[in-house]
Parts: C-alpha cells; sequence; structure tokens
C-alpha cells in the first residue's frame, strides 16, 4: 500500500484541507457553534461519513494512528471502509483499541473506555441543527442560536413530557455547551451524553451534506437540557452483556432466531473483546455455554 | 539578498507535511489555551516576520483570506512579497477587512475590537490575529481559565498590546463575537481562543 502518489495526502488537495482546518479553528474557539464550510463530493455519498471524513483527513498526519467505529463496532461496513480509506490515501496506521488511537472517527457512538487529552473524536454528523425539525428554515434558526433563543427546545421537550410523562428523546439528544449554544451531539444514544461533558479530549463534529463543522474543546461543560423535575437520565440495561457480562455500558439486542430468542451485546466492540481476554464472561459466551453436540 | 530571491526561498520544504504538523499544533495549542506547543523551524520568512508567524500564515492563509500587517511588516517589501509569493493572500486595506492580522509588535497595535469581531449570526467570521511574541515565559503572568482548561493554566508572553488584561475582557463580553490569538514564539506558540477568560492575579 505504497502507492499513495495518485492523490495528495489524505486525498482532498491542499486548499480545502487549508478552507476546513480554518473551520476547526473557529469550532474550537467558539464551543458548540456551527461553522459554515465549503463540503467537497467525497468517493462515497453523503450518509456515509463525509463531514467525519473530511475532517480526519484535514487533521491527520503521517504518524497518527487511526480507528474508526460505527455504532460502537470497529467490524462494520462503514468502519471498515474508512478505515481502508484513510489507510490507502493517507497510509496511515489503524487499530481497533481505543487506547491506542490518536484520532477517533465515529459514527454515533462514544467508546466506553475513558478518553485521554492526546485524542481526538471526529463525529460523522447528519444533522448538525438542532433546532431543524422545530424551524426549517436556516435564517431562522440562525438568528434563535444569536439571540440565545431556546425556548422552542424546551417546549419540544416539554411536549414529549406531557405526551409521554417522560422526556421521550433517546439519540441526538439537545446538549448546552459552556451555557450558551445548544447542540446536536449527533445521533449518538443519550447515553454517552455525559461522556462528553468536561472530556480531555478534543471532540469534532462534520457534517458533510450539510456543510457544518463544530466543536467542543477538551474540558468544556456539555449539559444535557432538562427540567428540575424530570432531570436528565440515560438508559439502563437490566441485564449485563451477555458475551462479557460488563454492566453500565450500551448494548445491542441482537435476534438469534425467530422464535423471539435475543440477546444484548455490548455495542463497543472493543471494550467487549478486551474484557472477554482478561477473562470476563456473560452468560452466552462460547466458553460459559455447554459445548454443542 | 535581492527581494526577488528573499521572496522565493524559505516557504515550507514539505509544504503537505509541514503544513499539517503546523495546524496540529495550532489546533492544540487552541484546544488547551495557555499550553505552549513546541515547532522546528519550518518556514525562513525575512526578518522581521518571524519563523513561527510566517509558518502559522504558511498554514492557514491563501487566497480566501485576506491579510493585514501591522505598520513594521507592511514597511518591510520583501515580506509582503513572501507572503504573497507562499500563500497568495491578498492584502487588507483595514484591519476590519482582515481574516487573519500578522503584528509584529503588538505593543504598538491598534485596539482589539479595531479588527472584524464577526456578527451575532456568524461569529466565525472574525479576524484571527497572529502576534509575533519573543517568549511565552517572561512576561506578566496571565492567570487563565475556560473552556479547554482544567482548572486554570499560566502563560507569561512579552510584549503584549497596551491594556490587554481590559482589552481581553472586553473581547469575553462581546462573546460570541471577537477575535482569537495565535502567540507565535521562537520555537513555540500557544493560543487565546475568544471563550479564555484572564483571572486577575493577586498581587
Amino acid at each position: 500500500m505504497t502507492d499513495i502518489a495518485t492523490y495528495n495526502f489524505a486525498y482532498l488537495d491542499e486548499q480545502t484541507k487549508r478552507m476546513i482546518r480554518r473551520a476547526i479553528l473557529k469550532g474550537i474557539a467558539i464551543p458548540g457553534y456551527q461553522v459554515p464550510f465549503a463540503s467537497r463530493e467525497m468517493p462515497m455519498p453523503y450518509g456515509w461519513g463525509t463531514g467525519g471524513v473530511q475532517v480526519t483527513a484535514s487533521i491527520i498526519g503521517p504518524d497518527d494512528v487511526l480507528k474508526v467505529i460505527d455504532q460502537g463496532a470497529d467490524d462494520t461496513t462503514n468502519a471498515v471502509s474508512i478505515r481502508a480509506f484513510f489507510k490507502k490515501v493517507a497510509n496511515v496506521a489503524v487499530t481497533t483499541e481505543t487506547a491506542k488511537a490518536t484520532i477517533i472517527q465515529t459514527r454515533h457512538r462514544i467508546p466506553e473506555q475513558p478518553l485521554t487529552a492526546g485524542q481526538v473524536l471526529v463525529f460523522q454528523v447528519p444533522i448538525p441543527e438542532p433546532l431543524r425539525f422545530l424551524e426549517p428554515r436556516e435564517t431562522e434558526t440562525r438568528k434563535m442560536h444569536a439571540l440565545e433563543e431556546y425556548g422552542l427546545m424546551h417546549v419540544k421537550l416539554y411536549e414529549d413530557i406531557a405526551r409521554h410523562g417522560r422526556i421521550a428523546t433517546t439519540y441526538a439528544y439537545p446538549v448546552k455547551v459552556e451555557g450558551r449554544y445548544v447542540m446536536d451531539p449527533s445521533p449518538t444514544p443519550k447515553f454517552d451524553n455525559p461522556k462528553m461533558h468536561r472530556s480531555p479530549a478534543l471532540q469534532l463534529f462534520g457534517a458533510g451534506r450539510e456543510k457544518r463543522i463544530y466543536a467542543v474543546p477538551p474540558f468544556t461543560d456539555v449539559v444535557s437540557l432538562d427540567f428540575e423535575d424530570h432531570p436528565f437520565e440515560v438508559q439502563t440495561f437490566d441485564q449485563p452483556c451477555a458475551l462479557c457480562g460488563a454492566e453500565n455500558v450500551y448494548l445491542d439486542e441482537v435476534i438469534l432466531d425467530d422464535h423471539g430468542g435475543h440477546m444484548f451485546v455490548c455495542s463497543d466492540t472493543d471494550h467487549c473483546e478486551k474484557r472477554r481476554e482478561e477473562g470476563h464472561r456473560g452468560h452466552l459466551s462460547p466458553e460459559t455455554m455447554e459445548p454443542a453436540e | 539578498m535581492d527581494i526577488a530571491t528573499q521572496s522565493i526561498d524559505g516557504g515550507f520544504a514539505e509544504p503537505v507535511f509541514n503544513a499539517q504538523v503546523v495546524f496540529r499544533a495550532i489546533m492544540d495549542a487552541m484546544a488547551r489555551p495557555g499550553t505552549v506547543q513546541t515547532l522546528q523551524q519550518l518556514a525562513h520568512p525575512p526578518a522581521p516576520l518571524s519563523a513561527t508567524a510566517g509558518a502559522v500564515a504558511l498554514a492557514l492563509c491563501d487566497n480566501d483570506t485576506p491579510l493585514w500587517l501591522d505598520s513594521p511588516l507592511q514597511a518591510e517589501a520583501s515580506v509582503k512579497a513572501w507572503l504573497g509569493f507562499h500563500t497568495g493572500a491578498p492584502l487588507a486595506n483595514t484591519p476590519a477587512d482582515a481574516h487573519f492580522a500578522l503584528i509584529a509588535k503588538p505593543a504598538e497595535m491598534v485596539a482589539l475590537d479595531g479588527f472584524s469581531q464577526g456578527t451575532q449570526e456568524y461569529p466565525d467570521r472574525s479576524t484571527t490575529l497572529i502576534l509575533l511574541t519573543s517568549d511565552l515565559g517572561s512576561g506578566p503572568t496571565l492567570l487563565l481559565e475556560g473552556p479547554g482548561i482544567e482548572k486554570t493554566s499560566m502563560i507569561a508572553p512579552t510584549g503584549m498590546p497596551r491594556h490587554f488584561v481590559e482589552q481581553w475582557k472586553q473581547n469575553n463580553q462581546r462573546f460570541p463575537r471577537g477575535v482569537d490569538i495565535i502567540l507565535a514564539a521562537p520555537g513555540q506558540l500557544a493560543c487565546l481562543p475568544r471563550t479564555t477568560r484572564i483571572k486577575t492575579m493577586e498581587a
């Protein structure tokens, strides 16, 4: 894999990288504010993480170690293809281990293992505007952000409570960054919201189709919106991971057969594998099950 | 050396990789205000533009970013020629038109509010100031807090703008509008984004 001469390092041309880099710096300087940028066509369709890919391509260097996850997994289509893309166009080292990565590009999860100061987390964002489904006009939402007018978002959360008795939003749960901008944390489960709060890692968000970049610097307050009598809560699971027995992690449901059989396993595959290597077992892991006939 | 040679020499030896290294240093410094990032000498601009400030300009500026120079830099034809040749950035007529401003003598510069502050709708459309300083450790100590800083951090750049602490407080109050600062010292850089607050030191 040394034939990278046909493209510039990391695919993007230098002027595009500079433009994206300037947007990233402004994003860091104004936490939670969506910086418009001239998103490029990438060799993959919108919705496949073109925003995240452009951010990663603009920050990555030959010494970086890249990890890509899709819903927590290193081995799903999106993660595999983006990892292969950067291996090809930037010839960088890749890993599936959270601790070894310097840049982690993610689609909709934050790794279970706490991130450290040297790491950058790059989110792929489909709809960066948290107010978009409440107010379709960009001119209006921009004004709402300018005036810090977020009453509509609270009305939406209140209507959830009026209708369902609780806030029904479970992913892309709106947060307020450093007490100023309401931000879409990308469609991560709300389970991951507390991990964004004062994280030691830099968090960058790229929305390719919507042409926005935003950022949360390390040690920045990220507070999920809620009400005094309906405080923010994360999802809880009543059973541990079926493979590694982990509790207090985010679990995926896996259907086992057509008779209603199912199991819950860690969505973070790296975390699950690490735990199994350490000898943790769940009730459905191959080692604990009776050997097959 | 005549101006023509001076303006062509001294760019990045490896434009792609050097620009990435410089950008990462700026990004880390912007994300962690007050931390000092070390930087090898990658650019060799004509004086009085420093190597660090020159490298920052090469990494971030191009024909999309009007550049404003303070009078010591403005007076030097070789500096203008070098920036023009390597970045293609047009020179801004007034500080308020600039996306980036290179300031060789911060102590004598125009007020921070003379630069573009962005608008309430588009606060990103503000000037980023690149201040040349001789040292980040021997000036008056600034105690910093804000996003990117776990508790507090300290930095002591020399030759800062007049009434800087007071000017910076006003810059904070304009949030989300306001300017951001990149401090370029020999072999080092640090950043002060508009969110960083300077705590007054008790004497």
